[in-house]
């Protein structure tokens, strides 16, 4: 048993890296989907606010990302630690 | 027809008489790894590029009998530790970490592997101390201050940066621009420059925005033409160094308390119109908050770096990696992986000027919000385009 769990121990934390880094693309995708929607609405509204609201929707994608960037280093640190 | 029930039942059978099979793959998973490193190793190429080194490394020659000559410009190498003092030399003496040169070794991967070293705590390119025979002495500690491939990279982009910005400052200093039109470079920067005043200082800082704009600028620019030089193939990744950006986010960090007021710190250890109940849990929040936002502006910028990157080359990787099963598949496989690797390149290219705006745009907001006190009693109404 002992060497079946140490043959599994690096293929399952490279497997565990990758599905964690997987899932955190997955959070980014919506969160950045919910401002493009948002935003995206908000300038059908009201034309002549896009410069506004094109600024506030970088700004807060780039929030976002910020944090699904988190969880991509801590993924890749569980590949390599 | 078969029934739901029944159905249910045949697939967790057959999913469980699955898993009995992929034990079996782990088994050989060793050996397929070991051919696969001797062919192509990706893993060496990545974190040869993302990694620090000390040469600027260009391409390798692989001779007839399989091996590789590297061709590098090699870099100096200053080393100092208690017990030796300061030695500096070039790093073209080590050889690609063949030789040892005056009692000091480089480490290459397969040395990690030969000499069985642990390979978290050791990686390619550290510079350990040996004895005569060549046996490593641990109990001398060296500090590693040499001019390696990030360093001189950093210097030559801040070089071109001081020479274009002075050069157009001596044109405005002229009267080229100011009493005529802008002409040549001014033309190019006036904009961007103007859209940093009006766009992240003005609404964010207010009306003592003229105080932090050198500094905006110069995190502005310096972040993106180190971005932009990155991504140039063969050069060094000084953003998607982690030493770096800490670096810049400590800036920002200090540049944020030593402009923050009373009115900041009352703010955040006693905010207003909160019940008490709920200050017990916002007051460390915030308290904590203060140092986890720069601490978010350095990840933020080191992990969209180092992931363009990796992207790149890993796509690139994929032509070699095919191409060391079968030829025809690496040349078949070619054609997608290049347009792929196109477009990845220009979204990175975007994301190198959308990276050094955010960086500037978050420290903007955070010394905005610092120096927020004071615009409460200039004006009366709160700026509507800082965000929480």
């Amino acid at each position: 048993m002992d060497l079946l769990t140490i043959m599994l121990s690096t293929p399952i934390a490279n497997a565990g890296g990758a599905v964690g880094a997987g899932l955190a693309a997955v959070g980014a995708g919506i969160g950045i989907g919910q401002i493009g929607k948002g935003a995206v609405e908000a300038i059908a509204r009201q034309p002549e606010a896009s410069n506004d609201i094109r600024a506030n929707m970088i700004l807060t994608a780039a929030l976002v990302e910020g944090a699904a960037l988190f969880a991509i280093i801590v993924g890749f640190l569980a590949m390599v630690l | 027809m078969i029934s739901g029930r029944f159905k249910s039942l045949l697939v967790a059978g057959f999913s469980v008489f699955y898993l009995f099979f992929s034990t079996a793959v782990f088994g050989q998973e060793d050996s397929l790894h070991q051919a696969a490193k001797k062919g192509f190793n990706a893993k060496e190429i990545i974190f040869g590029h993302v990694l620090n080194n000390h040469d600027f490394h260009i391409l390798d020659i692989v001779g007839d009998n399989g091996e590789k000559h590297p061709i590098s410009i090699p870099l100096p190498v200053i080393l100092y530790s208690k017990q030796r003092g300061l030695e500096a030399f070039m790093s073209s003496h080590f050889h690609h970490g063949e030789q040892n040169y005056r009692n000091y070794m480089m480490l290459t991967d397969e040395k990690i592997e030969e000499l069985k070293l642990d390979p978290n705590k050791y990686s390619a390119q550290d510079i350990l101390a040996v004895n005569d025979q060549g046996q490593i002495d641990p109990s001398i500690r060296i500090y590693d201050i040499s001019l390696t491939r990030n360093v001189v990279q950093m210097l030559i982009s801040l070089g071109l940066f001081l020479w274009v910005m002075l050069a157009i400052a001596q044109k405005y200093k002229t009267g080229q621009g100011v009493k005529s039109a802008p002409q040549g470079s001014q033309s190019l920067l006036e904009p961007v420059i103007t859209f940093v005043r009006d766009e992240v200082a003005k609404p964010n800082l207010g009306t003592s925005y003229e105080k932090y704009l050198p500094f905006l600028l110069t995190i502005f620019f310096f972040i993106l033409i180190n971005n932009i030089i990155g991504l140039i193939p063969g050069s060094a990744n000084v953003t998607g160094n982690i030493a770096f950006t800490a670096v810049l986010g400590v800036i920002s960090f200090v540049v944020i308390i030593f402009s923050s007021d009373k009115h900041y710190w009352g703010h955040i250890f006693n905010p207003p119109g909160v019940p008490l109940g709920v200050k017990f849990i916002l007051v460390p929040v915030e308290f904590i908050s203060v140092f986890i936002k720069p601490f978010a502006l350095i990840i933020r910028l080191f992990a969209n770096m180092v992931a363009g990157h990796i992207i790149i080359i890993c796509l690139i990787s994929l032509i070699f990696i095919f191409g060391n099963m079968n030829k025809f598949a690496g040349w078949g496989t070619a054609p997608f992986s290049i347009a792929f690797t196109i477009f990845i390149y220009l979204i990175e290219v975007l994301v190198a000027f959308l990276q050094a705006f955010i960086f500037t745009m978050l420290t903007a907001v955070f010394i905005g919000q610092a120096i927020e006190g004071k615009q409460h009693q200039h004006h009366e109404k709160h700026e509507d385009s800082m965000l929480a």
